[in-house]
Order: structure tokens, then C-alpha cells, then sequence
């Protein structure tokens, strides 16, 4: 019998082998995919994130737990959409325009994957019409927006304001973040969310996806 | 006694402050590699480390800090690692001679080893062949600025020390409650055993946090190792004001940090992103003024 108990180890300890050896066995004798995720994956990914809250553990921690949780997540996925489970989300993120820096975008982005959602990641130096294609004809529904350089964070507002003129602003939630990005710089360009870590980042995801639905 | 510690005999060397901004506000357009300039617009290149010889910067820099190959392949510009690097020590030198050392930079891949976006062999081999150029060109000494992942550092370093160069190995530690972790966790301890063991020069801090953060980093680095430190703090966390950058910390803020950070044992001293000429100028005369 497949010892479900290690999926929520092999995800803490970002063990993505065992992580996938766990799942395929669990599959293959009939245990619910939602199973596996809600009981065993979440709970593992909320105990990282509490460690990494408590800097117990860091960016290394998270990203290798993220690609345990994703690892997992892929044999998973093709079940839940045949079963009418939807991803948690989709997402486009990159880097604003004139910002070529993208360590920070890719942990995050990795950080979402591991937390279900489905990302288009759009790169670096990332022009607003990119945005609004990802939101107009990919279905993005979230848009995450990163940048390190003070200098470029004007590119966000642009950003915002784009997918306000192009009549898409409604239609997706902002998130921002980035080394010099602050709630208070975030709440002045009219971002809908704003983290100051990849690890918060997927709970703020979460939580305006949810208030998405109720509208 | 190495060469690098040689040019510490009559005490610490004040450095320069950060070429980014300066270059941003001579026209250099975001999104542009500022690198780039050290071939369209080597004028104003020059003029930023002319400022900074001028301001009294004892050490300066390149303008290389992204000029290695992949980081450069990103943006198609693979085949530029040679001309720019070139250039850009060309340039300090040209300004520098007998009157400032020139350290030549090199930043980080940008590229994550952990999660297999760039192989380490691909990073000892970008690192050894920019230093080769930068060597060749009559750099003094050779900077690897801004890590924050042990590994790259030790496989930048591996690459870096082929040249017969000092080489200063510093961090960004912007991470953490007290800010004293690198983004990948590392502490100031962790660095300077890893970096003395592997061979650097000296080891140190830059960008990350204001300067308030770092004569804390310093002592500690200090206490980890026997090598001179290296600190560049940034002008504090910038602020938005009617939709521009501006940065807090005023220069004579910055340079009051000068005694605490000469008693927690930095053997160079300067300013990173935010930082202008009159930082440098702060911290001359902070450095000659009476005892109070």
C-alpha cells in the first residue's frame, strides 16, 4: 500500500523523486487525487511556508519543495481536469518593461506552480501589450508584475493603466512585488495585492482568486 | 602578504559609488544594458568615473557588471563579452591612472544553479573568460559584487582566480528579519568561511540594505575570516515621490557610518545603487575630520 504519509514528507523536504514515486503508487491503487492534495500536499507546502516565515527555511527550501509539489502535481492534473477540477488559477507574470531581472519572477512563478495555478510566464522586460494578450487570449486571470529596479518601478503603473485603457483591468486581479516595491507603493498605482515574498505571493494569489469567484 | 593587502598598509581604501544611476541619469534608457555604453556612449562612461576619481574614490570600478556571456546570451549578446569588457576597463583605466586602482566588476548569472537554469561548469567558464579579458585590459583587481548564492560565488571564484588577479568576493544580504541573510539564505558567517576557504581575497557586503544595516554584517563578516572586508551599502530604500526614484539617505548620513564601519573592520568603503559623487566626497572628509 502507498505510505501517503511520505508525499507530505518528500514535499517538506523538497524530495521531488519520492514525491512523484509516492503519487503514481497511490494513483495506480485508486486513491482520489483531492486526496493526495488536500490532506497530505497542502498541508506540506503550509508547513514550508511557516518555516519559511520563520527563517528556518529559505528561497533554496521553497523552490525545491515547489518542484516536489509540481512534480506531483503534473501526474494529478490530467485527473482533475477529467474529473472537472479546475487549476487554482491562471496566471501571467513577468518582469515590467526595462527590467531585465528575473531570479525573483522565476521563484515566484515556481512558487504558484507548486500552489496549483497554471502560469504563463511572460519573461523579463515585459511590455504592457504583453500583458493584455496574455489576459485577452489566454484567459489569464490573475497578473503578477516584478521588478528590482527602483527606475522601472513606473513600468508597473503603466502596466495597470494599460490594461485599464484596454478595458481588461476589470477582468484580472494585479499583483506586484519586486525588492523595492512597497503595500504603500502598490495601493498608490492601484495593484489589488502586493507580497513581499514568493511564499506569500501564492497565498494573496489565492485569496483574490477566491474573491474573483464571488464577484 | 598578498598585493591586495599591500594597498591596505596605510589603512582603508574609500571606493566609489554606483555607476547604474549615474549612467541612468546621463540618458542611459531602461531596459538597456548599461554595458552597452561602454561602446555607444563611452563618453558618458568616462564621465561617471571621472566623477568618481574627482570625489576622491581611491578604487573604482568597470562598467562590466553584466558583461558576462550568459548573462549577455539573454539578450543576444553573446558575442559582445570580449569588446565590452575591453572597453569598460579601458575606460576606468583611462581615468584611473595614477590616481585610483581599478577593480573590475562582474555580477551574477541571474540564472538560479539549483534549479538547473545554468550548469556549473557554464558558470566557471563565463567567469574565467570575462576575467581573462578583464585582466588582459590592466584591471587591478577583479570584483565579483551582488551574490547571494554560495555555489555561483564559489564557481565564479573558481574561474575568476585563473588570472593571477586579487578577487574581492561580496553579497547582498536583503533578507531576513534583521536583513543579515542573502536571498538564498546564506549568513555572513557561511560567506566569509566559504569564500576564504575557497580562495578569495577578501570578502565583503554591497547593496541590500542602507548603510545602517552593515557595520552589523561587517563585524561579523570580520569575525568569520582573516580577509579584508569590502562594504557598499546602498542610499537606503528608495522612495516614490510624484512618480520618480528618489532615494533618502542624504550623503552625510551615509558618510556618519564611516567610524562605525572602519571600527567593525571594512578595509574598503563606498556606495551602491543611489549613491552619487558626493557620497564619495562625504566620506573623504568624514574620513579626515578631528576627533570629536
Amino acid at each position: 500500500m502507498a505510505d501517503t504519509q511520505k508525499l507530505y514528507d518528500a514535499v517538506l523536504n523538497g524530495d521531488q523523486k519520492t514525491a512523484i514515486a509516492v503519487t503514481e503508487q497511490a494513483l495506480a491503487e485508486g486513491i482520489a487525487p483531492l486526496d493526495l492534495i488536500t490532506n497530505y500536499m497542502v498541508p506540506a507546502m503550509d508547513e514550508v511556508g511557516r518555516r519559511f516565515e520563520c527563517e528556518e527555511y529559505f528561497v533554496p527550501e521553497l523552490l525545491l519543495s515547489a518542484r516536489a509539489m509540481k512534480g506531483s502535481l503534473n501526474l494529478l492534473r490530467p485527473l482533475l481536469t477529467a474529473g472537472g477540477v479546475e487549476p487554482a488559477g491562471r496566471v501571467a507574470i513577468g518582469t515590467v518593461k526595462g527590467d531585465l531581472h528575473d531570479i525573483g519572477k522565476n521563484i515566484v512563478a515556481s512558487m504558484l506552480e507548486g500552489g496549483g495555478f497554471e502560469v504563463i510566464d511572460l519573461g523579463a522586460d515585459v511590455a504592457p501589450e504583453k500583458f493584455i494578450d496574455a489576459v485577452r487570449e489566454k484567459g489569464a486571470r490573475i497578473v503578477a508584475l516584478s521588478a528590482l529596479l527602483t527606475v522601472t518601478m513606473p513600468s508597473m503603473r503603466k502596466t495597470i493603466d494599460a490594461l485599464k485603457e484596454a478595458g481588461v483591468r476589470q477582468q484580472v486581479k494585479v499583483i506586484v512585488g519586486g525588492a523595492p516595491v512597497t503595500q504603500q507603493f502598490a495601493d498608490e498605482i492601484g495593484a489589488d495585492g502586493y507580497s513581499d515574498n514568493a511564499n506569500a505571493a501564492v497565498a494573496l494569489a489565492r485569496r483574490l482568486s477566491m474573491e474573483k469567484e464571488s464577484v | 602578504m598578498s598585493r591586495l593587502r599591500s594597498w591596505l598598509l596605510n589603512g582603508p581604501l574609500i571606493t566609489d559609488g554606483a555607476w547604474g544611476t549615474q549612467l541612468q541619469a546621463l540618458g542611459l534608457p531602461l531596459g538597456v544594458t548599461p554595458d552597452t555604453w561602454n561602446l555607444d556612449h563611452p563618453e558618458h562612461v568616462e564621465s561617471v568615473a571621472r566623477a568618481y576619481v574627482d570625489a576622491g574614490s581611491q578604487v573604482i570600478l568597470t562598467n562590466t557588471f553584466r558583461a558576462n556571456r550568459v548573462t549577455l546570451a539573454d539578450s543576444g549578446m553573446a558575442h559582445l563579452v570580449e569588446p565590452l569588457n575591453r572597453a569598460g576597463v579601458a575606460i576606468s583605466r583611462r581615468v584611473a591612472t595614477g590616481k585610483a586602482r581599478v577593480f573590475a566588476s562582474m555580477g551574477p548569472t541571474g540564472k538560479m544553479l539549483m534549479t538547473g537554469e545554468v550548469e556549473p561548469e557554464a558558470v566557471t567558464q563565463a567567469f574565467s573568460e570575462q576575467a581573462r579579458v578583464l585582466a588582459a585590459n590592466g584591471a587591478d583587481a577583479l570584483l565579483l559584487e551582488t551574490f547571494s548564492d554560495l555555489d555561483e560565488a564559489r564557481f565564479a571564484l573558481r574561474g575568476a582566480r585563473q588570472f593571477g588577479l586579487p578577487v574581492v568576493v561580496s553579497f547582498a544580504f536583503d533578507t531576513g528579519k534583521n536583513l543579515d541573510r542573502t536571498m538564498m539564505g546564506a549568513t555572513p558567517e557561511q560567506v566569509a568561511e566559504a569564500m576564504q576557504a575557497e580562495g578569495a581575497d577578501a570578502v565583503g557586503a554591497n547593496c541590500g540594505a542602507g548603510v545602517e544595516r552593515f557595520p552589523t554584517v561587517c563585524q561579523r563578516l570580520k569575525a568569520a575570516c582573516s580577509l579584508p572586508i569590502w562594504i557598499k551599502a546602498n542610499a537606503g530604500l528608495p522612495e516614490i515621490q510624484d512618480g520618480a526614484v528618489h532615494y533618502t539617505t542624504s550623503a552625510a548620513f551615509f558618510a556618519g557610518h564611516y567610524s562605525a564601519l572602519t571600527a567593525a573592520g571594512a578595509s574598503f568603503i563606498g556606495g551602491c545603487c543611489g549613491t552619487t559623487p558626493d557620497f564619495i566626497r562625504a566620506l573623504v572628509a568624514a574620513r579626515s575630520a578631528p576627533c570629536v
